[in-house]
């Protein structure tokens, strides 16, 4: 098929017959599942957020804002907000320079490092609702962890997930056990990038070991870890199969996280106007950090 | 020249650790990697174990080796049926992941039309935000088309939320392909179906391999959307066969973690053995996103 004369001059920009062709057989699927599947639930969301609505019939008892206000009066609410924030915050500053740590100890040449990089890495790919319920063993006060201890000391049996205080904590060792390998993994790819011949050059010329790392490693390391923050506060946001197995967003609703708020209170009543809310709310939070963050912190990578 | 006596053995960057030094950061190593282990082996052993004897030694080997806890799972169909609907559920989803994505960033790759730019930005508001946040709607959705309890309504919701992901990777390693190919074969007479077909796909068995890992990932993984979207347990993935068990069981630990070590162990076994790519996808696949 020779294209004509005219599009000789720029043989990409006019499309031929056999492109229009590629085109409207090769676009339309991926098109219509994300819209329908999608970028539709995504606005509908928004719309019966404003309605009270069991999910039967069309919604029709419009409520305006009261559903975001009743959120923000709930108590269970906030306390699922501030359990998000804690999760960032622990990913931000035990996550994160444990996986660096890690990853500085794995990346070199160290007897087994390969081995140990597949052995940390391995809770990752494992399903949350697994690994949720294996730690629910670990921390039953009559069979786990703690029964080792409160039964070398006589104690009566301590049921952490029980504890209104502490429960969330497990929750955070749980999601450090599954998620730091990943970051470990994102470090040591970052590390395997950086030429060597500069930390040479630096210890050439009198570097110590220290300096090296803060002056060269870890700026060198810059996109990586502006990633790895990305994924941690984007995988907080969402977490959800967790919590089910391990604590059921129990005792007294102080361990859910957003999204297991919007299931047992939204998605369990049929609540589908509140439930949206919420979702409109996490929609909200989650493209504000990543607009935010892309713009602030990764331009350049 | 005194650091030419250093032998070629280059230590990780960042660290240059003495004899000394390296035996303590191996035993932390060791320490971590027991950590990490420690609850996986607890699972496995107390699946072998009475509860009597879980009780009072939960890590330790069984004192009788319980064969039966295991061969009972391993004989029910229900354990089977769970597998066999995950796999069911997670192949349709990559082969539609991959065929859906592949297409759609081959035209976003080699054809310009008007609009393209937003159609792709479009298309890429998927990588903002969780399938959660849109849970609700979607079920009513998948109410509405009459998909509730169905495959389908498990694998199209699915793919929809893998495309993003999907078509940006392929698109970006499409894009790499030297243009003269391109060019050369439209001379030649090859239309686009056939270079993507004969060319660009088998071209792409990297970057389609790290699609197909992440897709599956998650596919099998997946809990939230099986949870809202089946009632009959003959449906259930195995990660909703799990909790249907433990509800039934929640009495008896041995039985539910020999459970739960069958049914991950298919993951642990492929990861052992696809260890190499199966890292490098889900990794590769955030970095290159």
């Amino acid at each position: 098929m020779p294209p004509a004369p005219s599009s000789f001059v720029e043989p990409r920009r006019r499309m031929s017959v056999n492109g229009w062709t590629t085109l409207v057989v090769f676009l339309p699927p991926a098109l219509v599942l994300f819209t329908l599947f999608v970028a539709l639930p995504m606005t509908e969301a928004a719309w019966y957020g404003f309605y009270n609505w069991n999910g039967y019939g069309r919604p029709e008892k419009f409520v305006g804002l009261k559903n975001y206000q009743l959120l923000l009066g709930n108590a269970a609410f906030l306390r699922s907000l501030l359990n998000n924030g804690l999760i960032i915050v622990v990913s931000l500053v035990v996550q994160l320079p444990l996986a660096l740590g890690v990853a500085l100890m794995v990346a070199g040449r160290i007897t087994g490092a390969a081995w140990f990089r597949m052995v940390f890495f391995l809770p990752y790919i494992l399903a949350d609702v697994a690994a949720g319920l294996i730690w629910r063993f670990m921390f039953d006060g009559a069979y786990g962890l703690p029964s080792l201890v409160t039964g070398a000391l006589g104690f009566a049996p301590y049921y952490l997930l029980a504890d209104k205080t502490w429960a969330f904590s497990a929750v955070l060792i749980v999601i450090l056990w599954k998620y730091f390998g990943f970051h470990m993994m994102l470090y040591v790819a970052g590390l395997q990038g950086i030429d060597k011949s500069l930390l040479e050059a630096a210890e050439i010329d009198g570097a110590g070991p220290f300096q090296r790392f803060w002056r060269i490693t870890l700026p060198l390391l810059g996109p990586m870890i502006r990633l790895s923050v990305f994924f941690s506060v984007v995988g907080a946001l969402q977490l959800f199969d967790v919590i089910v197995p391990l604590t059921g967003g129990g005792p007294f609703e102080t361990t859910n996280t957003m999204v297991s708020f919007l299931y047992y209170f939204g998605i369990t009543r049929m609540r589908v106007g509140f439930g949206s809310a919420v979702g409109v709310a996490l929609f909200v939070i989650c493209v504000t950090f990543a607009f935010g963050y892309r713009r602030l912190f990764m331009r350049d990578d | 020249m005194t650091d030419a006596a250093k032998p070629a053995l280059q230590p990780p960057p960042g660290l240059r650790p003495s004899w000394l030094a390296r035996l303590a950061l191996f035993a932390a190593l060791v320490a971590l990697a027991g950590a990490v282990l420690v609850p996986l082996l607890a699972t496995a052993l107390n699946g072998f174990k009475e509860l009597g004897d879980l009780q009072t030694h939960p890590f330790s080997l069984p004192e009788h080796w319980v064969w039966r806890n295991y061969g009972d799972i391993l004989f029910s169909a229900r354990y089977w049926q769970v597998l066999g609907n995950s796999l069911l559920i997670s192949t349709l989803t990559v082969a539609l992941t991959l065929a859906v994505a592949s297409t759609a960033a081959f035209t976003f790759a080699h054809l310009k039309f008007f609009g393209d730019r937003f159609l792709l930005s479009y298309l890429q508001l998927g990588l903002l935000f969780p399938l959660a946040t849109a849970i609700l709607p979607l079920f009513i959705k998948i109410r509405d088309l009459g998909l509730l309890d169905s495959y389908w309504g498990i694998v199209l919701p699915q793919v929809a939320f893998s495309l993003a992901m999907a078509i940006l990777l392929l698109r970006n390693a499409f894009r790499q392909l030297p243009g003269e190919l391109l060019d050369a074969a439209m001379m030649d007479g090859c239309g686009y179906f056939r270079y993507y077909f004969f060319i660009t796909l088998p071209l792409s068995g990297p970057i389609l391999s790290t699609a197909a890992i992440i897709s599956f990932v998650s596919s099998w993984n997946g809990y939230l959307l099986p949870l809202v979207v089946f009632n009959s347990e003959r449906r259930y993935p195995w990660t909703l066969g799990l909790m249907a068990y433990q509800g039934q069981y929640s009495t008896s630990w041995q039985l539910v973690l020999a459970f739960v070590t069958l049914t991950i162990l298919p993951a642990i076994v492929i990861f052992l053995f696809a260890q190499r790519w199966i890292v490098a996808g889900l990794t590769a696949g955030a970095v290159k996103a």
